[in-house]
């Protein structure tokens, strides 16, 4: 993991231009993403909603460096995503971005340490190193007293937590959460939320989420309304007023 | 990362065990099948291999195997002791007789006459008696098989006559042999003694035993031999293989074991390949999700193969115990004695289970590395 990120200029952790991602070839080809313009800042949780099949999936894919965009340019935490191919891509991934995903993605042979020290395993510290910090990750998050539990021994709360803590041991730079509340009862959802903005939320960390839960939106710094491969709108709690809450 | 892949492999236990019983299931079928196979075609050569003393054998020019005789004129002896680099030659006599039982059963017997002087290929190990003892009047050593199949359930006695040819003969010793391709019990006796057994003919002589000079090629000897008799002239090892060759084109246990083996080799890959390929499908997408976080391609590939080596190896111990406790548990039934896996077999049951779990690593890896990480999204 030698990949090293130069100093940004802007506080702007993702940058596309003109993004188009197709799928299929000839007549069965079908545009996805129509030219997508997006900043993504440091500091801030950016919302990325709107309905099913409007590219929100495919765009944070691209985003995160897992999918090509068809055409457009993409600047990841001040590199050119042209840049960044093969093995060098995989270990950007691994060392700048933290992931949160729907149905959590924990591995079940593993305890709460363990999947939680997954991305400095990845990353070549020892396992013992590893798991030690993981574990200081967990009582971050509440689950100081759950660390040698499996996840088929946890709630689904208590799995997205121990998620936020695989996401965040890492200190990445970029945290892309793909509804992360979805699968969560209401109380639950709030508790996944607020633990994201108190403990993910750094100066030098961008947070970008994926939801159509619209019980979240208070939490958004900024939401990015997506429609049919396009963005419809941007609103920021600046240009609302700081007391709206969306 | 080989941590996380143990941890993948054993965290379902019942699917874990099912790839390794998949793998030891195919060992099994291998090994074993191709064990009795080895140990069959071994037995064809039986009587050849418990000659120790000499290491050529003269025979008939015909002769295919050592159960397939043509008798030479006692003179070949005498012809054979003059080719330069012969130390010694004797003969040997090698035939099928009936016996009758005191109980007045028959039973067919395989009947080895030996040189009366030095009982040159005479069982080396008794079990009962002494190899002296067939010096006696119409002496003979029976082997510890034969002599269960003639009295069954019988503690062994010596003393026990039998009718041969209208001639009496008296078993004075009891032997280990090995155990010969049909199941007949072997007799040993003097030369002499077993001419008056053998059925009347003009020539009795089977074989001229030979040992050659320890200076001397017995390849060389063996060439001299055949170009001063004009009879087949063989090393130990020629003869052996000549026998097993004629047994493997002139029957069908090649064919029909050949068949039971590749059918462990289809089946044990079948198994072992279906359910590791699943085991992969299953987690295809935790190995997405490890992509994402950054594991290489190449790191996951030999997270793969670490388990496919797991799988194969605990596979093959299985398979190779199971069959090895096999052979233990039945090395004393009598038909079946002296079965066993050569280190060859072995050799090839684990080539063969790595064949295995290499189809099974490959189908897989192919899987996982096609796959996009953004999979982790769906």
């Amino acid at each position: 993991m030698s990949q090293s990120t130069p100093l940004l200029d802007s506080q702007i952790a993702v940058s596309c231009r003109g993004i188009t991602r197709d799928f299929g070839e000839g007549e069965t080809k079908i545009r996805v993403l129509h030219g997508i313009d997006l900043e993504i800042p440091l500091g801030e949780i950016t919302l990325l909603v709107g309905p099913s099949g409007c590219g929100k999936t495919t765009l944070i894919s691209i985003v995160c460096g897992l999918l090509e965009p068809t055409g457009g340019d993409i600047t990841l935490l001040g590199l050119s995503r042209a840049e960044l191919r093969g093995t060098r891509l995989v270990q950007f991934r691994g060392k700048n971005i933290g992931f949160v995903f729907q149905q959590y993605n924990l591995l079940p042979a593993l305890t709460a340490a363990e999947n939680a020290a997954l991305p400095l395993i990845i990353a070549g510290m020892p396992r013992i190193k590893a798991v030690k910090k993981a574990r200081e990750t967990l009582e971050l998050v509440g689950l100081g007293n759950r660390t040698e539990s499996r996840p088929s021994q946890l709630s689904g709360g208590q799995q997205q937590r121990v998620a936020i803590a695989r996401a965040l041991v890492h200190e990445p730079r970029l945290l892309v959460c793909d509804e992360p509340t979805a699968a969560l009862d209401a109380h639950s959802g709030q508790t996944v939320m607020e633990l994201l903005q108190r403990v993910a939320v750094q100066p030098d960390r961008a947070v970008l989420i994926v939801t159509h839960d619209n019980r979240v939106f208070e939490y958004g710094d900024r939401i990015v309304y997506m429609a049919d491969g396009h963005i419809e709108k941007i609103e920021t709690r600046a240009s609302l007023g700081a007391e709206s809450a969306f | 990362m080989n941590w996380v892949a143990w941890k993948m492999l054993t965290g379902d236990r019942t699917k874990y065990l099912g790839i390794v019983f998949g793998v030891a299931f195919g060992s099994v079928l291998i090994a074993h099948q191709t064990s009795i196979f080895v140990s069959l075609m071994r037995r064809t050569v039986s009587q050849i291999i418990d000659v120790a003393d000499a290491n050529v054998w003269v025979m008939n020019e015909n002769v295919q195997s050592v159960d397939e005789l043509r008798a030479m004129p006692e003179t070949e002896v005498s012809v054979v002791r003059g080719v330069a680099g012969v130390d010694w030659a004797v003969a040997l006599y090698k035939g099928m007789v009936t016996a009758r039982q005191p109980n007045g059963l028959h039973r067919q017997l395989i009947l080895m006459g030996l040189d009366d002087s030095s009982l040159t290929g005479a069982p080396r190990e008794m079990v009962l008696g002494s190899l002296s003892d067939l010096r006696q009047p119409d002496a003979v050593i029976i082997d510890k098989a034969g002599y269960s199949y003639l009295f069954p359930g019988q503690p062994y006695r010596l003393g026990t006559t039998l009718e041969i040819n209208d001639r009496r003969a008296v078993i004075v010793g009891i032997c280990k042999a090995s155990p010969p391709f049909q199941t007949f019990p072997v007799l040993f006796a003097r030369y002499n003694v077993a001419r008056q057994y053998a059925p009347p003919e003009r020539n009795v002589l089977s074989f001229v035993l030979v040992k050659t000079q320890p200076d001397a090629d017995p390849v060389q000897v063996c060439q001299r031999i055949q170009e001063r008799t004009g009879r087949l002239a063989l090393t130990t090892s020629q003869f052996a293989w000549r026998t097993v060759g004629y047994y493997l084109r002139s029957t069908g246990i090649p064919i029909n074991f050949g068949i039971t083996v590749a059918l462990g080799f289809i089946v044990g890959t079948a198994i072992a390949g279906q359910t590791f390929y699943l085991f992969t499908i299953e987690n295809l997408k935790q190995f997405g999700n490890l992509k994402a976080m950054g594991v290489t391609n190449w790191r996951i590939i030999q997270m793969i193969l670490l388990q496919a080596t797991v799988v194969g190896v605990l596979g093959f111990a299985i398979g190779i115990g199971l069959s090895a406790g096999f052979f233990e548990l039945t090395k004393d039934v009598t038909h079946l004695a002296g079965f066993q896996i050569p280190w060859q077999v072995a050799l090839m049951t684990a080539v063969a289970v790595a064949l295995i779990v290499a189809l099974a690593s490959v189908l897989s890896i192919r899987r996982v590395l096609v796959l996009e990480p953004a999979v982790v999204f769906r």
